[in-house]
This record gives structure tokens, sequence and C-alpha cells, in this order.
């Protein structure tokens, strides 16, 4: 069978910089190809190559045995290659309907036609996005239907070769199975999907064959099934190894300390109906749940971003009051959050990655300290942070990195709490345990850690408590024995099983 | 509906200001006093259209008024004659104002020129080839065609309708075409539109070139309305455009706002310095109330901010 599409000897560098290396990679019609690599492995630029952003440096890429050169995302589309991209191609002052209807490849004498807009809702309905509506700007959407709607858009490209780069990382396990349900059909269609993903979880249910990639390498191609995750994990980091969670402390006997963030019949819109939490120091507390149960309002409440808050929020003993971002980060009461979006919110991609370290900071007295570097330097040493130059964009960075440099920037203030959204969101194998274990030595000194998070993995196996939130209230408490998998899930979907678990 | 507030609200200032307009006028409502309102106005509202499509792609566009300008003095000398020569003149008239706003497009798309300091250079240009073609205000344009564009049909001012037509025309394939969404794309988020496939270059290009055509209607009328070509007109509205356009509900960060909203803001400025005209102020003291206005009705239409549900919704703008 001819794949099809055929890399040869293709090498991509940016500057002097290499990205990819001499690649191979043969792509088939009714595949789904996932392809594994740590930040930095080259996956985004090869993604970038096929959907026609960047174009090879050397060696060629052939579409169905001819050789051919994508100018521009425009021309590989034309070509039924299509990229659903991490950074979201959506225009957020246009309706969902109107970007939906930008990605059609048919108007007549210009003008779009009215059966187009059932298309665009019939592709919606494919991937399970019913509920959004076609007449709403895409920047009122959550991330969660923002993805939806982008796989939306790329279904209505009818591609012959489909991109999905961590497509479903915000969506929740049901919403995402849905997507893969439709991965699926079109595999039976005959297309070929490439799939990038972080999650083994997803990785197994739908991959047909695994290529790994490693420094702008193609390691290996495999039928999937064939390696153990060991394995896989272990031709993704080269020689290192990894213990992927740290472990957890024993709990020491008695009541432990007071609590360092305690929040009380905490309200806001419809979002936050009555919350209840506390996190002593030294412990890291999840908060699960399906997507917009008010999981993600509550993270920005504790830090004041959001307006209106009914209810007590206690830090350290001592009760805040009319909180803003500038004021939560104050010596006092002490809070740092690591936001949803490190593109857009974490991040100044502009700015270089020491003005991002520093950015936090500003105001506090000891910036000398860390104009001189001893602060940032040890801070960048503990997290691992590789990077070329602390001159250099912090956009050049891997999201792995980058998102260590958004930790960084708040560590920096030595915050008592520390309050994370999705921080390992779309990042690497090795970043992720990095991260986890700081998270944990972070506890360790004494912080106080809520985590919120969409990773189910992530919330068992690092949190000592996960609260899970259904309708704006915290539904289940699992701890000890009962945090595990299968209550979290239960308790997300707000399942009778949760009966068995510590009531909230 | 929340997607027309802004405008809605821009309607309802105008219609307010207006009935205070023709209260303090001393002939009341009739249709000359709404037809030289109407023949004021539409200038504005047309160099706002020209201001809405370069704003509409991120952009900002300082030769409007120059643009006018040149197009006003191109038309004391072209827009005479046999009709057929009347006629090949205001279309020749157009095509200098596409061949400016292209001039603008290439200069921002293809070299990468900031839009602010591209079009102050283009300005410039513009301004002196006015000033050279036509040193002192003069000039002929075919009686005719003048006072027919500026009288009334059946008691409905000519302008209005005239405006009211070109409006619509440009409105309505705005949000229903490819290349018209592609402007709101591409103002909106240039990097997801070229991930779309949206053709950037061809949707900058044909804003830019949109904008010199209404630049060039403004030129036209102006005109007809006072029969010269002045190259002393530019400074009336370059800046004015830009403030009708963001009264009227077009967003200075691009990708949002409609041509009606630009005309609506327009109409707006106009009716408040012509009420200033006839409220007993003193002339003197007439800008500042002028400016008074303006800075309320702006605040007002930024109230939405204020409102938020949460401070990041602020930025998000």
């Amino acid at each position: 069978m001819t794949p099809l599409v055929r890399l040869r000897g293709i090498s991509k560098h940016y500057g002097g910089v290499p990205a990819l290396t001499d690649v191979d990679l043969d792509v088939y019609p009714g595949e789904v190809h996932a392809i594994l690599g740590e930040n930095g492995a080259g996956k985004s630029t090869l993604m970038k190559l096929l959907a026609g952003v960047v174009q090879p440096s050397t060696g060629h890429i052939e579409l169905n045995g001819k050789p051919i050169l994508f100018a521009s995302p425009r021309a590989a589309a034309a070509q039924g290659l299509v990229c659903m991209f991490q950074e979201l191609s959506l225009i957020p002052d246009l309706s969902v309907a109107e970007n939906m209807l930008l990605a059609h490849a048919t108007t007549r004498l210009g003008f779009f036609r009215r059966a187009q807009l059932r298309d665009a809702a019939t592709a919606l309905a494919r991937v399970g996005a019913e509920h959004v509506p076609l007449e709403v700007p895409v920047r009122a959407l959550s991330l969660a239907d923002r993805q939806l709607t982008e796989i939306a858009k790329a279904l209505m490209k009818r591609p012959r070769l489909l991109i999905l780069d961590e497509a479903t990382s915000a969506l929740t396990r049901e919403r995402a199975e849905r997507v893969f349900a439709v991965v699926r059909e079109m595999r039976a269609e005959g297309a070929a999907i490439l799939f990038i993903s972080h999650r083994f979880a997803e990785v197994d249910a739908l991959a047909d064959r695994i290529s790994v990639f490693r420094n702008g390498r193609h390691v290996e191609t495999f039928a999937a099934g064939s390696r153990s995750h060991e394995e896989i994990v272990a031709l993704m980091i080269g020689q290192r190894l990894v213990e992927f969670y740290p472990p957890r402390p024993l709990l020491p006997a008695g009541p432990g300390p007071a609590p360092m963030l305690s929040v009380r019949g905490l309200a806001w819109q419809d979002d936050i109906r009555g919350v209840d939490l506390d996190v002593r120091p030294g412990e890291i507390v999840g908060i699960g749940g399906l997507e917009g149960q008010g999981q993600q309002a509550l993270m920005l409440a504790l830090f004041g971003v959001l307006i209106g808050v009914r209810g007590e929020i206690t830090i350290a003993g001592r009760r805040v009051r009319k909180l803003t971002p500038y004021r939560a980060k104050a010596p006092w009461p002490g809070l740092a959050l690591v936001p949803q979006d490190r593109k857009s919110e974490g991040l100044i991609l502009d700015l270089s990655i020491i003005e991002n370290l520093r950015l936090a900071a500003l105001d506090r007295a000891h910036f000398s300290s860390l104009a001189n570097g001893g602060a940032v330097q040890r801070l960048i040493e503990r997290l691992g942070l590789v990077y070329r130059r602390l001159d250099d964009p912090v956009s050049t960075l891997s999201g792995g990195n980058q998102q260590k440099v958004v930790l960084a920037k708040w560590l920096l203030l030595a915050p008592r709490c520390l309050l994370l959204v999705d921080p390992t969101r779309g990042i690497d194998v090795g970043a992720k345990s990095q991260i986890y274990t700081l998270l944990r030595e972070l506890a360790g000194d004494g912080m106080a850690i809520l985590l919120q998070s969409t990773d189910q993995e992530e919330l068992v196996h690092l949190c000592d408590r996960v609260h899970v939130f259904y309708r704006g209230r915290v539904n289940a408490v699992l701890e000890g024995a009962g945090l595990a998998s299968e209550m979290l899930i239960a308790a997300c979907m707000n399942l009778p099983t949760t009966a068995t678990v510590t009531p909230a | 509906m929340r997607k027309y507030r802004a405008l809605l609200l821009a309607v309802f200032a105008l219609a307010l200001l207006f009935s205070l307009f023709i209260s303090l006028h001393p002939r009341g409502f009739s249709v000359y006093v709404v037809t030289i309102w109407s023949n004021q106005g539409i200038l504005l509202a047309l160099a706002a259209i020209a201001q809405f499509f370069v704003i509409l792609v991120r952009g900002i566009d300082l030769s409007v008024g120059p643009i006018v300008a040149l197009t006003n003095v191109a038309a004391s000398y072209l827009v005479h004659g046999t009709p057929a020569a009347t006629a090949l003149g205001a279309l020749a008239v157009i095509a200098l104002g596409v061949v400016c706003g292209l001039a603008n497009g290439t200069a921002v798309v293809f070299a990468g020129v900031q839009p602010i300091v591209a079009t102050l250079a283009s300005g410039a240009i513009f301004g002196g080839l006015a000033l050279l073609l036509r040193p002192v205000p003069g000039g002929t344009i075919d009686d005719a065609l003048s006072d027919m564009m500026t009288y009334d049909i059946h008691g409905i001012p000519t302008a209005l309708v005239i405006l009211i037509a070109v409006t619509a025309a440009v409105t309505w394939p705005l949000r229903r075409t490819r290349l018209g969404l592609s402007m709101y794309a591409v103002g909106s988020a240039e990097a997801a539109a070229f991930l779309t496939g949206t053709r950037v270059a061809a949707a900058k290009l044909l804003a830019y070139a949109l904008g010199g055509v209404f630049a060039s209607l403004a030129g036209l009328y102006v005109a007809m309305v006072t029969e010269t070509g002045d190259a002393g007109i530019a400074p009336a509205y370059t800046l004015n455009s830009i403030a009708a356009a963001v009264l009227g509900g077009v967003s200075l960060s691009g990708g949002i706002g409609s041509p009606v909203g630009a005309v609506v803001g327009a109409f707006i400025l106009k009716t408040v310095s012509s009420a200033m005209f006839f409220s007993g102020l003193p002339p003197l003291a007439q800008p500042f109330f002028e400016g008074l206005v303006l800075a309320i009705a702006i605040v007002i239409s930024a109230l939405g901010t204020v409102r938020a549900r949460s401070r990041l919704a602020v930025y998000e703008r």
C-alpha cells in the first residue's frame, strides 16, 4: 500500500537550532498513528511541516507517492491535510458558525450558503458539541467547548490526513471518548490520523501504530500494544529513568496542623454554590470534576480574579477581604496562581525568560537579589529548566519549560499557598515528573498546595485529598483508600457509589 | 442582542442628540434643516466607514483626511463637462482612492510597516500632493450633479438615501462572504486566521483598498457640497473618523464593529457640533463642550467593562 504521506530525510532548523533531523516517516490511509515524545522532541515542528505552517529545510514530503510542497495552511488544507492546533486556531470575536464557515472550502459567488450552516451544526453534533450555540462568539466558550469547536471545524474540511495535537487536553473523559469515536469512524472511512498526546490512556485507546521521537529524531515506529508503557517511556526519554509520581509522605497521627487556606461558604454567580474546604501546610489538595462544574471559577475566586465573590476565605487564620491578584500575591496572604492557559495568562510571550521570571516579584524589596540572579539561579536549577540564554524570548522554550518559568516566577515570591490550574496540561512526561516532584518538595517545606486538574491520574496519584466538584458544590472528598480512579470517576459523574467515600 | 448593544446605545444617543439639535434650531424640523444636517453628516460618515475598514484589520489610518482632500481636489479637476465626462471623472476619483488605499495596504502587508507610521507618511504625501495640485481652493464641479446630490427626493435628503444605500450594500455581504469574514478574522486573531487557511494578505489589502474607496467617496461628496476643491480639509476628517468609529462601537483592537456603527458615530459627532452652533454658547467655549460630550459618550460606550464578572474579562477584549 502506498503511504498517504511519506517523509524522506526531512530536516528543519530555525536559525541554527535544529528542530527535526533527517526524519523518515510513513503515514498510511486508515490508520491512527500516534506520535510520542517529550517536548522539544520535534513533534510540533513535524505537525507544522505537514500543515504547511513551516517548510522543511531539507528533504521532501510525498503525498500519494508524489512530491509536494505546502506553502501555507491553505495549500495543505486544499490537499486534505488538516491540523487541529494546540494553540487554538479559532477567531475569538467571530461566532462559532462564522468560524466554521471560514474553514469551509466553497462559496457561491463568494457568499456562504445556508446549507453550510447546517453542515456546521452537523459537524458539532458529530463530536458531541450539540450544546455549543452557533451564534455565540468563540471568546465566550469554555476551553473545552473551544477544543470541540476546533475539532468540528477540522472535520468540516473533510481531511484525508487529520493531525490532532493534544486535541482533547481540556476535555473530560466522556467528551474525549466521543471525539475518539469520531476518530475511529474517520479511520474506518480511510482517513489517516496523526495523533499527539501525552496521555497513555488516549494512545492505548486509539493508536494503531506509534512513532517515538526524541531530540528531533524519529527513534522508532511500532505497532500499538507491542511495547509496555515503561518501554515506551524509556524510548521517549532515552536512558533516564523516571519515578513518575513522588511517594506521598505518611500522614502524621493526630489532627495535624491548622489549615493554611480555609474556605467557608464560598459562592459566585451560578458557578460556585457554597464551597467549604481546607488545605493544611504540607498538603497537596486536588480539585476534580467534569469540566465547568465550578472548579475553574473557584481557583480564580481564590486569587481575587472574580468580582462579587461571597463567603469567607481565611489564610493562616486571618480572613482575607477585597482580594485582587495584586493583593493576593502580597507577603500576606501570599497566594500564587498558575493559570490554565500559560501562553496567554501565565507568560508574557514577547518578554525574555528572565523578565518573565522577575515579573511577579518586581515590586518586592528583594528585587536586587533577583537581579543578581542568586535566587533565580537556584530556582532554575531546582526546576531543571532547559534553556539557552535567560535573555531569549520565553516563547522559544518548549511547553514544559514554559510552565516551569510560570512556576518559578511565583516561587520567587515564596507563597504560602500555591494554586495550580492544570499545571501539566500538554507537557511532556519528563517535565511532568519534575513538576510533580517539585510540588511534593514544596509541600514538604510547608506550602499549602491546591491543584485543580483534568488529569485523573494526577489527582489520584499526586494528591493527598481530592475534592470533587459537581454543579458548583463539592460532591465528594476522596482520601486514603477512597482516592482511586474508579471512585473519582464515579464522584465526578455523581454516581451513587460515592456513598462509599468519605462524605464532604 | 449583546452583539448589538453598543450599536443600539449609539443609535439611541443619536436620536436624543438629533431631538436636541432640532429643538435648538431656529427653523425646527424641516426638509431644509434635515438636508443640511445630512449633507454635513455624510461627509464624516463616509470617512468613518473608510476608517472602519482599516481598523477592522487591526490598523489605523492617519491618511483618511489627506485622501479625502486629495480626491476632493482631483474631483475639482475631473468631475464636470458632459455627463459621460462627469461620470468618468467620478470613477477616476474613486480609482485614485483605491490607489491610495492599496499604497497604504502594500506598505503594511508587504513591507511590514506599522499602520500608524505607514499612514502618517503616506498621509503627508497625499496631503502634499493635494496642496501642489490646488494651492488655493477652487475648481469646478458639475452643477447639475451637485444639486442632485445635495437636495432632497420628495422630502428625503438625497445624501441620506445614498448613504443608507451605500452602507447597506457594503454591510450586507460583510459577514456573509469569505473575504468579508476574513477581514474580521484577521483583525481579531491574525495567527488563528492564518492557521485556518484564510488569505491574510488579501483580506488586509482589501480592507485598505475599501478604506481608500470610502475616503474618495467622502472627497467626492465634499466636492458636491462645497463645489470646490480644497486641499486644506484633511485635518477635519482623520481624527474625527477615528472618534466616529469608536463611538459607533468599532473596537480599536480590531475584529469588532460594523460600517453602520461608524456611520452612526459620525452623525453623533456632527450632531453634537451642529447643536453647539445653535446652543447660544460662546463660540470659544464650544470646542470644550464638544470634547466633554465626546468624552462622556466614549465613557458610556466603555461601561461594559465595568460590569464584568471577572477582572480577567477586561483584558480579554
